[in-house]
């Protein structure tokens, strides 16, 4: 699914844009614990959805090859984290959905989990 | 670095930059990147201060972490998923689930602990180059 479709789902406004809007995310994950996220869930070409708004999750998804993070409930990041996704590369995405509703949609509409297919553990 | 929350994450950052530009496959600079981020942490929350030393040959990719921090009582038991001795507004950064040294565990080929407590930490993690070594987790 696209991240412009994905922001569509979501109603979400683009914080910060890091490319085409057409860039593909495969699966989702979520999460405001980072080393769950680096331990369980994050893969290559997934979208983080998070109520966390430091720049550790900005170091987490550029750690992870997470490509995108969606805050949820309106929650915005500082200008500082917002200029470290930029120069990093990573969209940033803001909805005013909860993480249980903004996760409920990206599902129903057929993305799924980073943990689901993972044969590693 | 240690104890300095500003810019947890740049040095593993660099290092995932460097790792990149020696033009190391994806997956293996993934968990280089996962390793090293993991125990970064670690220093920062638990340390005064730390080094990370790194060396690649054709072989593996070595990272050794040393602090001079409080040290670790209990190896084994900091080993198990979910133990935290991380203070709350360490948790309220994200961090502290207690899952640092099982993800830097997971994303080794190798991994050693010493520690001494009153004077510090060093971990070395080897990954291993040569394929299907270790879970890819693609």
């Amino acid at each position: 699914m696209t991240l412009g479709r994905i922001a569509e789902i979501l109603d979400a406004e683009f914080l910060v844009n890091a490319g085409d809007p057409n860039t593909e995310i495969e699966s989702v994950c979520s999460s405001d614990l980072m080393s769950d996220l680096l331990h369980f869930s994050a893969r290559p070409k997934s979208l983080l959805i998070t109520g966390l708004i430091n720049n550790q999750v900005v170091r987490t998804a550029e750690i992870a090859d997470i490509n995108a993070v969606v805050f949820v409930l309106n929650k915005r990041p500082d200008r500082e984290t917002v200029s470290l996704a930029e120069e990093k590369g990573i969209w940033l995405l803001v909805t005013r959905l909860s993480r249980y509703t903004a996760c409920g949609r990206l599902y129903g509409e057929g993305l799924r989990s980073c943990t689901e297919e993972d044969g590693c553990d | 670095m240690g104890g300095e929350f500003t810019h947890a994450g740049a040095a593993s950052s660099e290092l995932k930059t460097i790792l990149t530009g020696l033009g190391i496959s994806a997956d293996l600079v993934r968990r280089a990147a996962i390793a090293t981020f993991e125990a970064e942490m670690n220093v920062i929350i638990h340390a005064a201060a730390g080094v990370i030393n790194y060396s690649v040959t054709p072989d593996k990719i070595q990272i050794v972490v040393s602090d001079m921090g409080p040290g670790i009582p209990d190896i084994e038991l900091a080993m198990t998923e979910g133990y935290s001795t991380a203070p709350d507004w360490v948790r309220e950064m994200g961090w502290g689930a207690g899952m640092g040294l099982p993800n830097i565990k997971k994303n080794s080929d190798e991994l050693r602990v010493e520690s001494v407590v009153g004077e510090g930490t060093t971990i070395e993690i080897i990954i291993s180059k040569k394929e299907g070594d270790a879970c890819e987790g693609e």
